[in-house]
């Protein structure tokens, strides 16, 4: 038991009176209240701090031939050009030759992510079944979160191929155009 | 008269093993937690809703903030090893100590040829400020340091592991894994540098290390 025992036998030596002993237990709950509620903080902040790694594989690159570029088909491939202020330009097929021409949208649940998931669909019946191409091409105005926010919408929609790669000069005119280049 | 008084149990618990117990917990958690040292270079990740974790042993961190790049290993003695290889490299020695010390630096940010300088410090005034970070540039020379740093990393894993074969139970962690641990405001073309810094010595899978995203 929790006891407090003072030790009062040697002090009375002049027949003093007695001081009445103090009662031996002392309420824990209290501490016991915060020793728990800091062993839950603690808990929660280690295992909480390792950060979350997202995978990028990027393909081989072609030390050879700096110009090999992989054809893909027009009505499979999307284009998302990451342009500044947190906005994202897309077109659906060939630049020159769009099936769906330049479109500026936001990042998010209600922007990309509505247009991912209707071209999804809509691929695979223009393309014989063949499934949604994205490429992602980061301008220089771009920041590393609007690369992340992309990369995970892929995941969250579950588009299986999607690739990043280096955009181009009518891409960044498109950009301009669009008022998407800004510092 | 005569009435029997029910004798009343005691409310009172006694808490002493109960508090012995929490407090011997909270010991623990607060000595495991304590353990990370800060960061020197502090960079304010993008969140993303991946649900993978950062491995804790067998990989090398490239950190970019502010437009400086630093540069980490996970294992102590990979780092020794990669600091070997870099001496040879770069043609720089350096002293007994100087690898010890190497061996305790969770990250840097200076040209190989301030290393030792760095290194004479004590542990709290490798600040950034007099940090510029390291060299990188499209090339896959000496000039672009990030490129020998993680490529010398690469091997000094797999020399390691090896030397470790030997060993009861060992199971191999299998290469050296790159990690990119950018700010979320950095702008693409320093991280672009970085991706084709890796891309060229054909390291095309790597991670971003990003923050846990709550809501979707």
């Amino acid at each position: 038991m929790a006891e407090l025992n003072q030790d009062s036998g040697k002090g009375n030596k002049g027949g003093k009176v007695r001081a009445k002993k103090a009662g031996g237990k002392v309420d824990l709950t209290a501490m016991v209240d915060l020793a728990f509620l800091l062993i839950t903080f603690f808990m929660l902040t280690t295992s909480l701090n390792t950060p979350q790694a997202m995978d990028v594989a990027m393909p081989d690159k072609n030390k050879m031939d700096q110009n090999d570029n992989l054809e893909i088909a027009d009505n499979r491939s999307i284009t998302l050009l990451l342009g500044s202020d947190n906005k994202i330009s897309w077109y659906y097929g060939q630049l020159a030759k769009p099936i769906y021409p330049p479109t500026t949208i936001d990042y998010g649940k209600e922007g990309i992510r509505q247009v991912l998931l209707r071209m999804q669909k809509e691929v695979p019946q223009r393309a014989g079944g063949k499934d949604l191409i994205v490429v992602i091409r980061p301008s220089e105005k771009s920041v590393q979160r609007n690369l992340v926010d992309v990369l995970d919408e892929m995941r969250i929609v579950d588009v299986k191929r999607y690739m990043i790669s280096k955009i181009n000069s009518d891409e960044i005119e498109v950009l301009k155009s669009e008022g998407l280049f800004n510092d | 008269m005569g009435k029997a008084k029910v004798k009343r149990a005691s409310t009172s618990i006694d808490m002493t093993a109960m508090c012995d117990v929490s407090f011997l917990l909270l010991t623990f958690f607060v000595l495991t937690a304590t353990a990370r040292q800060p960061e020197v270079l502090v960079v304010d990740t993008p969140q993303s809703s991946s649900p993978e974790k950062l491995p804790d042993d067998g990989l090398g961190i490239i950190s970019v903030a502010n437009g400086k790049i630093f540069f980490g290993m996970k294992n102590p003695n990979v780092r020794e090893l990669t600091l070997k290889n870099i001496s040879q490299k770069y043609s720089v020695n350096f002293s007994a100590e100087e690898y010890e010390k190497f061996k305790q630096l969770e990250e840097f940010g200076v040209p190989v040829r301030n290393l030792r300088q760095l290194l004479s410090l004590p542990n709290d005034q490798r600040t950034e400020s007099i940090q510029p970070g390291i060299p990188v540039d499209s090339t896959e020379t000496n000039s672009n340091e990030l490129y020998s740093w993680v490529q010398e990393a690469r091997r000094a894993t797999i020399e390691f592991n090896r030397s470790r074969e030997g060993e009861k139970g060992y199971v191999d962690p299998g290469p050296m894994k790159v990690a990119i641990k950018a700010d979320a405001e950095e702008k693409y073309p320093a991280i672009n540098l970085i991706i084709e810094t890796l891309r060229n010595q054909k390291q095309n899978k790597f991670s971003f290390v990003t923050g846990l995203r709550q809501d979707n």
